[in-house]
């Protein structure tokens, strides 16, 4: 399962065919395998990884440090899950030190952005401090490089 | 003047390699796929060549000792006690090379008189023959068989020992097949080498790369073995680092020191940047080179079943990252096969013969190239393979 899982972290589109022959299963077991990790949940979805600076979508993505109190009885959860519920938020993490929430944030402008904070997040009973860091430039996004490398430099053939 | 008669005799009848005058057609088209590699597709792991620049940074550009680092020795003494569970003093028995290909060298020249014979499986890796002719030594082949796996058996060695034979020259996990040998077939081994007084050199640079939970086992380890063997092993291919040049042999004190002698003369010593990146691979690498190794035995999986799915047969190798698939049922030889493949299809791959006349009727494909570049091969080859037999 866990090859499986690396496989498909590589690309999520491999045909059954070559994940079966990679994996020495039927195309059948892997099929069912997939169907599994998909029902129980270890599988959430299947998405695209986009170059942030070529696609057209022109978004601005922020990182906003939020600390909140936390509650009897929940502690941070039910706060979380509220701040988590905005479809601006794109991940919301707890985070030890500093500060409490990591919410990272997506929207068309920096006015979209800035007013979510200003208007939604902060007023948010519970949240007593946000602090905001704008993305400037992408270098790797979910673990592929943007960086152009220059190709392999391998002979063709070596011994 | 004629130059050519000046030319030593033991060089200039030492043949071409097969691989070189493939390596020019290669070099010649356009859009070859190649897996024809030797070599691994990854880069070397980021945090070895930081230690690499961290090595220039500080200004470690001088000499180091003819026997490399200490600390570096020290850790290779360490590593390989941990993975092949035999120990080796780092002060007297742990030499730094060259790569292997030098550990090779030195062994042969530190141990072999003029008419020696030196006995080693083929098909093999290419450098074995003409070493062991530079050496002044007799190369004496053992073929090994597609019905065995291309393993090693102890029934067949033991009919080419004569009395002549010195040196045994072994490497599993094998290149150009991917053979590995089981703990059994090696302790016959051993069993025949102590009864016949032969040195053994054992080149275990794949030993890191084995699949479907095969545990490599050392010769050197077996009883009565490590008094007369030459362990050989390097950074090469487990940590990707082809490029830097860094190997190791293992010895008794009193071969290390002859080795030692033509290394002194010949090479002074290994280059000391990459000594320093192989401490960081030693000390961390043990995480980069399982996922490296995960990787491949997924490639490998998926480039024997698709020979196999082809109709050519592919035994399923256990270690290193090359299949030898037999082609001979296409009704060609394995260059005529090669040839075709690369005008028609411009795949690249190597002749079972470039390994040995053994090789003949077989190909080595590396699958030490990415998944995705395999596909489309193993799409062409079929291709071919279908187009020949129509």
């Amino acid at each position: 399962m866990e090859l499986l899982i690396s496989l498909l972290r590589q690309n999520a589109r491999a045909p059954i065919a070559d994940l079966a022959k990679a994996l020495d299963r039927t195309e059948d077991e892997v099929a069912a395998q997939i169907k599994q990790l998909e029902r129980e949940g270890v599988i959430l979805g299947y998405q695209v990884v986009v170059d942030p600076d070529q696609s057209e979508e022109r978004a601005v993505t922020a990182c906003i440090e939020v600390s909140i109190t936390p509650e009897r009885g929940g502690g941070f959860d039910r706060l979380a899950t509220r701040i988590a519920r905005f479809s601006e938020v794109k991940s919301c993490y707890l985070m030890s030190g500093g500060y409490d929430l990591l919410v990272i944030v997506q929207g068309d402008t920096l006015q979209d952005v800035a007013s979510f904070i200003s208007e939604k997040l902060s007023t948010i009973k519970g949240v007593i401090s946000t602090a905001t860091r704008f993305r400037l430039k992408a270098y790797k996004e979910n673990g592929v490089a943007l960086y152009r490398e220059e190709t392999s430099q391998r002979l063709a053939v070596s011994p | 003047m004629i130059l050519k008669k000046h030319i030593a005799t033991h060089v200039g009848t030492i043949p071409r390699s097969g691989i070189r005058d493939f390596f020019e057609i290669v070099q010649s088209m356009k859009e070859v796929i190649s897996l024809g590699i030797g070599e691994p597709d990854f880069d070397t792991p980021w945090h070895i060549r930081e230690a690499a620049i961290y090595s220039l940074e500080r200004g470690h550009t001088g000499y180091t000792s003819n026997l490399g680092l200490p600390e570096l020795r020290q850790h290779i003494s360490e590593y390989v006690a941990r993975h092949f569970s035999v120990s080796y003093d780092p002060k007297s028995e742990i030499m730094v090379t060259v790569g292997v290909s030098e550990g090779i060298d030195l062994a042969l020249r530190a141990l072999i008189n003029p008419g020696d014979e030196v006995l080693y499986h083929e098909p093999c890796y290419v450098s074995y023959s003409p070493s062991i002719l530079l050496s002044h030594g007799i190369p004496v082949a053992i073929a090994t068989r597609a019905e065995d796996n291309f393993t090693l058996t102890a029934e067949e060695l033991e009919k080419k020992i004569s009395p002549a034979s010195k040196v045994l020259m072994l490497n599993f996990p094998c290149n150009p097949t991917g053979a590995t040998q089981t703990r059994g077939e090696l302790e016959k081994i051993a069993r025949l080498c102590v009864e016949h007084d032969l040195v053994v050199l054992t080149d275990e640079i794949y030993s890191e790369l084995t699949y479907d939970g095969a545990k490599h086992v050392s010769i050197a380890s077996l009883p009565g073995m490590r008094e007369r063997t030459v362990f050989l092993h390097g950074f090469s291919k487990a940590f990707a680092m082809t490029g830097f040049r860094i190997g190791y042999t293992c010895a008794p004190a009193i071969l290390t020191e002859a080795m030692m002698k033509v290394h002194q003369y010949a090479i002074l010593c290994a280059n000391t940047t990459a000594q320093d990146a192989a401490i960081e691979a030693l000390l961390n690498g043990a995480r980069e080179v399982d996922s490296m190794r995960k990787e491949y035995e997924l490639r490998r999986n998926f480039i024997v079943r698709s020979f196999n799915d082809l109709g050519l047969d592919c035994f399923k190798p256990l270690g290193a990252f090359y299949v030898f698939p037999k082609i001979s049922s296409t009704g060609l030889t394995s260059r005529e096969f090669s040839l075709g493949l690369l005008e028609k299809k411009q795949v690249a791959c190597v002749p079972g013969p470039a390994f040995g006349p053994s090789g003949e009727g077989f190909i080595r494909c590396s699958y030490a190239t990415g998944m995705e570049q395999i596909k489309i091969a193993m799409e062409r080859i079929a291709e071919f393979v279908e187009e020949t037999r129509r």
